[in-house]
């Protein structure tokens, strides 16, 4: 039912408007001060050199790949869940299947070395 | 009319407020047991052993100066932490803090909202969080803060597969998304899930300590290397919308918890009736107790753990928890069809 959603949306403008109020708010009474060195980047006192968007670790990518693959996954078992009362056995087996599928994939990541950090 | 807009928004300024008032009183709350762990008096100064230090921390942060570092994007840098914030609040719309009751002659349920799909858009809203976090970290385009929000996400989207995944594990045992069914089903068992579903709730559990990056999980602030964390160029009151965000997430975790695990607003053994006694206390009561728990508990694991090494939370969520997820899902499954 749609209507079900009215109060989660009436939340969702109460909960913006909440914080947007505060930023407002406080904007009207802090102090301001404000000179070159303090609005520098912190960089525990020296002087910034390059521009901080560097290139970083492969790692971040690979894990971020995995989790959209697994999540994925997970998200196609949750109405499987709610009916697996009615499919029992054949559910069940349906969803071994499945979830080997998911384990071949997870085994060849862990031995090429993707769940390694270090 | 009065059904549908009015009575939602009184209870959604009621749980903003409750959430709002329970955050700084969470904060009051872990610098004290911290404190009394480590044989400290903690704040004593502000009112009498120090309770009105949260409205005293309340005021400076408002009136602090907000600084917008030069280099800064400056809209995202003022956009992430409402994108933080607003996600952490609106999770509350789904979680029941008690059935419904009678109230000045017309039925009040003391939930906002009871939507068929409750735990998918618990699982979806939380996860918009994380977007706070890295356009945080981009935004201020400061070393600390990118390196801490590009490993604040990846914590988080690592431990959240294990924790989705023990959902569905939950979701077999109730056969619904909607979290009320889920507390209803719990009744109609006679047990809470957590002794149906242990390892799901300790997976649960330490997904969501990870998930909140609370010690021992708290390496997106490990001072030492990163000095603030990817709010470390945050000042004044943005810095207090991530601040109130963190801490909402907790409470969000343990009510989570409580109304998947430990019978949400049912008080202990539901079906004794012998128990009957346990009915003076109503049924919000029990929620926010058992909720009370959860919360002491992050605290006391705070005080108690050391930090783990970066290379050692990824082994733990990849190698230990999403394996144990998959083998608690498959097993649960076989048992049911077995009972069946």
């Amino acid at each position: 039912m749609l209507s079900d959603y009215i109060p989660i949306a009436i939340f969702v403008v109460v909960a913006t408007g909440f914080a947007v109020f505060t930023l407002v708010f406080a904007s009207l009474l802090h102090s301001e001060k404000y000179n070159k060195v303090k609005l520098e980047p912190y960089e525990c006192g020296i002087e910034p050199i390059t521009d901080a968007r560097d290139r970083y670790s492969i790692r971040y990518y690979l894990v971020a790949m995995l989790f959209v693959i697994f999540d994925v996954e997970t998200v196609f078992m949750f109405p499987w869940a709610v009916i697996f009362d009615k499919l029992l056995l054949f559910g069940l087996i349906e969803m071994v299947v499945f979830i080997f599928i998911l384990v071949v994939g997870y085994y060849y990541a862990w031995q090429k070395g993707a769940l390694e950090w270090a | 009319m009065i059904d549908q807009f009015v009575i939602p928004l009184l209870k959604i300024v009621v749980v903003l407020n409750a959430t709002l008032l329970g955050v700084t009183y969470m904060v009051l709350l872990e610098r004290k047991v911290i404190a009394w762990a480590q044989s400290r008096l903690g704040p004593m100064r502000v009112g009498p052993y120090g309770i009105l230090q949260p409205i005293a921390d309340a005021v400076k942060l408002v009136i602090k100066e907000d600084i917008t570092p030069v280099r800064a994007d400056k809209w995202v840098f003022t956009a992430a932490p409402i994108i933080s914030m607003v996600p952490a609040l609106i999770v509350y719309a789904v979680i029941p803090f008690g059935p419904t009751i009678h109230l000045f002659g017309r039925p009040v349920s003391l939930y906002i909202a009871d939507v068929n799909v409750g735990l998918l858009y618990i699982v979806s809203v939380a996860s918009v969080g994380v977007y706070g976090i890295i356009l945080a970290g981009y935004a201020s385009n400061s070393k600390y803060p990118l390196l801490a929000s590009l490993r604040a996400s990846a914590q988080l989207i690592s431990y959240e597969v294990a924790v989705t995944l023990t959902l569905v594990s939950v979701i077999l045992m109730a056969r619904s998304l909607s979290m009320v069914s889920i507390v209803n089903a719990q009744y109609n068992a006679g047990v809470w899930f957590a002794f149906v579903q242990p390892v799901a709730f300790v997976i649960f559990f330490i997904g969501g300590l990870a998930e909140t990056n609370r010690a021992p999980f708290d390496l997106p602030e490990a001072e030492q290397e990163l000095t603030g964390g990817f709010h470390t160029e945050y000042s004044g009151m943005r810095f207090a919308l991530f601040f109130l965000a963190e801490y909402a997430n907790m409470i969000v975790v343990s009510s989570v918890a409580t109304t998947l695990f430990f019978g949400g607003w049912l008080r202990p053994f539901p079906n004794v009736a012998a128990l009957h006694v346990l009915d003076v206390i109503p049924s919000w009561m029990w929620f926010l107790i058992k909720s009370f728990v959860f919360l002491y508990i992050f605290i006391w694991v705070r005080a108690t753990l050391p930090r783990y090494r970066y290379d050692q939370l990824m082994r733990i969520g990849w190698k230990l928890l999403i394996p144990l997820a998959i083998a608690n899902l498959v097993v649960t499954g076989i048992v049911k069809v077995l009972i069946a």
